[in-house]
């Protein structure tokens, strides 16, 4: 067990250093942070002392590993646009994208569910083929169109909810919460169905196919020979055997929720890591960018490796296939 | 007499009980990326921060100046200017303001890491002559100074000094200022709290020295800050009462926004024209499948392309008359402008036909023409309308719109052949634009730091000089001279004027400024 997490850790190191690399060099295209930085009016001589200031004079492997020896230590420096510190910024800022995307992973999860169940057990209902033909508006649209239809409804017309922002939060030490006050939570609705919309049809889909594969085997049969009452099947046996891969993919799929709220975040203005960092593209803000894609990887590395650690838990064939060429 | 005194705060104490909340929600698309005064030379920032910060010269709702922190100034010597400053005047947390803080305060922003050396760039030093008298030495005479410092604002010496930020912000440094997110100004508004890219809240400084001017009729109390990237949600905003004031609302949401019940649009111009520059140095160009010489050298090719562009097209369809035609380098606002020079060369497509076979082009050329295409309105569609319009007489230009980070980039390398540009102009002057778009760059500050066509005439260059130093109606005939000389040299293509609305609920009036900066201390809320 222990020499198998260190090899995934291990194995998870190249793939850090390849991102960081990948991006690193990424940023020599989204422009020149000084041009930005200089605004309308300096000289020559400004621009050059700013160049050296910044370290951008040297080559560009120098600068990938001061880059690099810094990360590690977890100083990211400070950014360019905004003069504070990188890690405080992001740290300021992950609470938001935290809490949309867990809100958003949880409706997806507590509507999909059900709504997969029920197209899945009564395929021919009128009920059943709203719900698929509302899945592919889910799968179709993007998501800034969702976001904005979403706006125009509550927002402008219904006026029932914000069209922007987080509300009021409150402080629970380092980390901002939106949980614990009416506006805080009403400002979440919208940004979360829109975040998660994607991720419900999924779930749901999946669920649905997996229901009726379920349905079809020999074990429900025999159950339904032994004349178990329906509820008994279908939630006890049936869906208990769906939820294997729901649960993968679902929590694979959290991270990219939390890596694709970036258009969620800009739509509603939701004070998150993604609106952050959109900010700071556009304001080549190296710094930030770094730090943000290189926690977006190690989010993705670290889910990859809790989900393998519990198929390795849950499923015995993985542990007898290790070692025999699998 | 005490009692009468005790009876007075009583009544005071009380009017202020009674009065209400005036709160403006207001909302724009970009935060300001710091609170210090002398760190970003950015309308964003300064936006917030002269509702905070006053500068020794204030401007008018027609944006003439007025006496801010000064009440007087003379150009005592041709290199020496007084300022008289006024009395009784408190920083927020109560430090009295004196020279000691106006020498201060320009020495700040005489910094190398301040971006406010345009303003101060002729200044060698302040001298603090007594608490109430301050004395500007400048490096040569400075006819325009004035107009420079009512963009400079005051610091308190002692709060900056204690707070270890007697420079702006250096990028070297590790960690954050303490300017960087707290103010202590002079203004009609505190800062009261601040969440950068969340909330800026601003309370009303009921001390304020502009109070007793009966100009400063505003009465507004908050002020509410919120940044929307988004265009679609903040217009949403607005519209669903969440927000009172955009001073960035879409173009393409403006005939909603007019009918809208309870909303009105602000019209009005902005101090920034819109010109496409073209590369008149190089032999080859960098951009172009003409070899072994620069068409654009050729004034024939240069009008050719001038005569091609149906400026009413572009008025009426893509800025939907949200623009001020223009065939000169600034608008009106600004000091030295001419309406004898304001004459676009005419929409002529055969003259442009006639002028290319002339200079030796009769199946035209092709060339690359540089754009952004989120800096300035609508950029990106007016260069693809100038491409078409190119098409039609023969010219085949390929467009490049970028955003404006790799744009500035590129251009700022010199790596360009033909570029759209937008130049406002801060200081309110002629000298500004002509310095920074037209003087042969040469290293000094400022002269031709923006010419990446490189445009350069001796005779030009002559005339900025004396801009320089020159005062009142001779100075005004030189400048005259130089915009006669930009006509007829064509180094650019004039287009337009910007326009600027601003969308406000219609129980609040804010008058609508050139300089796209609302003044909250002439905002009244009904």
């Amino acid at each position: 067990m222990f020499s198998f997490i260190v090899s995934r850790i291990l194995q998870a190191l190249p793939v850090m250093f390849v991102v960081s690399l990948i991006s690193f060099a990424m940023f020599a295209y989204v422009g020149d942070p000084v041009a930005i930085m200089l605004g309308q009016d300096f000289t020559e001589a400004q621009r050059e002392a700013l160049v050296r200031d910044l370290g951008l004079d040297q080559p560009f492997f120098v600068q990938f590993a001061t880059f690099l020896g810094n990360a590690v230590q977890g100083e990211f420096g400070l950014s360019y646009r905004l003069s504070r510190p990188v890690a405080e910024l992001i740290a300021e800022r992950a609470p938001a994208t935290l809490e949309l995307a867990l809100t958003a992973a949880f409706i997806a999860l507590m509507i999909g569910v059900p709504m997969g169940v029920y197209t899945g057990l009564y395929r021919n209902s009128w009920l059943s083929r709203f719900f698929l033909t509302f899945s592919l508006v889910g799968v179709s649209l993007p998501t800034f169109l969702i976001g904005i239809l979403l706006i125009l409804t509550f927002s402008v017309w219904l006026g029932w909810l914000p069209s922007f922002g987080r509300g009021d939060v409150t402080r629970l030490g380092w980390w901002s919460s939106g949980f614990f006050t009416w506006s805080g939570i009403k400002a979440l609705i919208l940004p979360a169905i829109t975040l998660g919309l994607f991720q419900l049809t999924l779930i749901m889909r999946l669920v649905r196919s997996e229901m009726m594969e379920v349905l079809r085997t020999d074990y429900i049969k025999f159950a339904r020979a032994r004349g178990l009452s329906n509820r008994a099947i279908n939630f006890g046996h049936a869906l208990k055997n769906t939820l294997v891969p729901v649960i993968t993919i679902a929590g694979l799929q959290l991270g990219g929720i939390i890596a694709f709220a970036i258009v969620t975040e800009t739509v509603f203005q939701w004070p998150g890591m993604g609106l952050l960092f959109i900010q700071s593209v556009g304001a080549a803000d190296i710094p930030v960018m770094a730090a943000y894609l290189m926690l977006i990887a190690l989010v993705f590395v670290t889910i990859n490796l809790i989900v393998d650690l519990l198929y390795y838990a849950v499923d015995p064939r993985l542990r007898v296939g290790r070692g025999k060429g699998h | 007499m005490k009692a009468l005194w005790r009876a007075a705060m009583l009544v005071a104490a009380l009017m202020v009980g009674v009065a209400e909340a005036r709160t403006v929600r207001w909302a724009a698309s970009g935060d300001p990326n710091t609170m210090d005064p002398h760190s970003q030379n950015v309308g964003t920032v300064t936006m917030v921060l002269q509702q905070i910060y006053d500068a020794l010269i204030s401007r008018n709702p027609q944006l003439g100046l007025e006496p801010g922190l000064a009440t007087a100034w003379r150009q005592e010597e041709p290199t020496r200017w007084r300022f008289t400053l006024r009395p009784n005047v408190r920083f927020h947390e109560g430090e009295a303001f004196t020279s000691d803080d106006v020498v201060f305060s320009i020495t700040r922003a005489l910094q190398p890491t301040s971006n406010f050396g345009i303003f101060v760039d002729t200044i060698d030093r302040a001298v603090a002559v007594d608490p109430l008298t301050v004395d500007i030495i400048t490096k040569a005479p400075d006819p325009i100074l004035p107009n420079k410092l009512a963009s400079v604002f005051m610091m308190s010496r002692s709060w900056s000094e204690r707070n270890n930020a007697a420079r702006p912000q250096n990028t070297r440094q590790r960690e954050e200022m303490f300017t960087v997110r707290n103010t202590n100004g002079t203004g009609a508004f505190r800062l009261q709290s601040r969440e950068p890219d969340v909330r800026t809240v601003l309370a009303r400084n009921p001390d304020w020295w502009g109070w007793q001017v009966p100009a400063n009729n505003g009465n507004v109390t908050e002020i509410i800050f919120r940044p929307i990237a988004s265009d679609a949600t903040r217009v949403a905003a607005l519209l669903s009462n969440e927000i009172d004031f955009v001073i960035d609302p879409p173009l393409q949401d403006l005939a909603r926004l007019r009918n809208a019940q309870g909303l009105r649009v602000l019209e009005g111009p902005e101090v920034r024209t819109i010109f496409l520059a073209m590369d008149v140095a190089r032999d080859e160009l960098l951009y172009s499948d003409v070899r072994g010489r620069n068409p654009l050298r050729d004034i024939r090719v240069r009008r050719a392309l001038y005569h091609a562009i149906d400026i009413q097209a572009i008025h009426r369809t893509i800025m939907r008359n949200q623009s001020v035609v223009t065939g000169t380098l600034f608008p009106e606002q600004v000091q030295g402008y001419s309406r004898e020079e304001d004459v676009r060369l005419p929409y002529d497509q055969a003259r442009a036909r006639a002028l290319l076979t002339e200079a030796g082009y009769p199946n035209g050329f092709e060339i690359t023409l540089d754009c952004s295409n989120n800096r300035y309105i609508n950029d990106e569609q007016i260069c693809q309308a100038i491409v078409a319009m190119w098409a039609r007489v023969g010219i085949r230009a390929r467009l490049n719109a970028m955003p404006l980070g790799p744009f500035f980039a590129k251009i700022q390398r010199d790596d360009t052949s033909l570029y759209m540009l937008g130049w406002g102009v801060p200081t309110l002057d002629a000298l500004y634009s002509f310095q920074s778009l037209l003087a042969t760059r040469n290293g000094a500050q400022g002269d031709g730091i923006w010419n990446y066509g490189r445009y350069s005439n001796p005779q030009m260059d002559a005339l900025i000089q004396r801009m320089k130093t020159e005062t009142g109606e001779a100075r005004n005939a030189t400048i005259r001279e130089a915009l006669r000389l930009y006509r007829e040299d064509v180094p650019h293509i004039p287009l337009h004027h910007q326009m600027i609305p601003w969308a406000v609920r219609g129980n609040i009036t804010i008058p609508h400024m050139a300089n796209n900066q609302p003044y909250f201390r002439w905002a009244v809320v009904n």
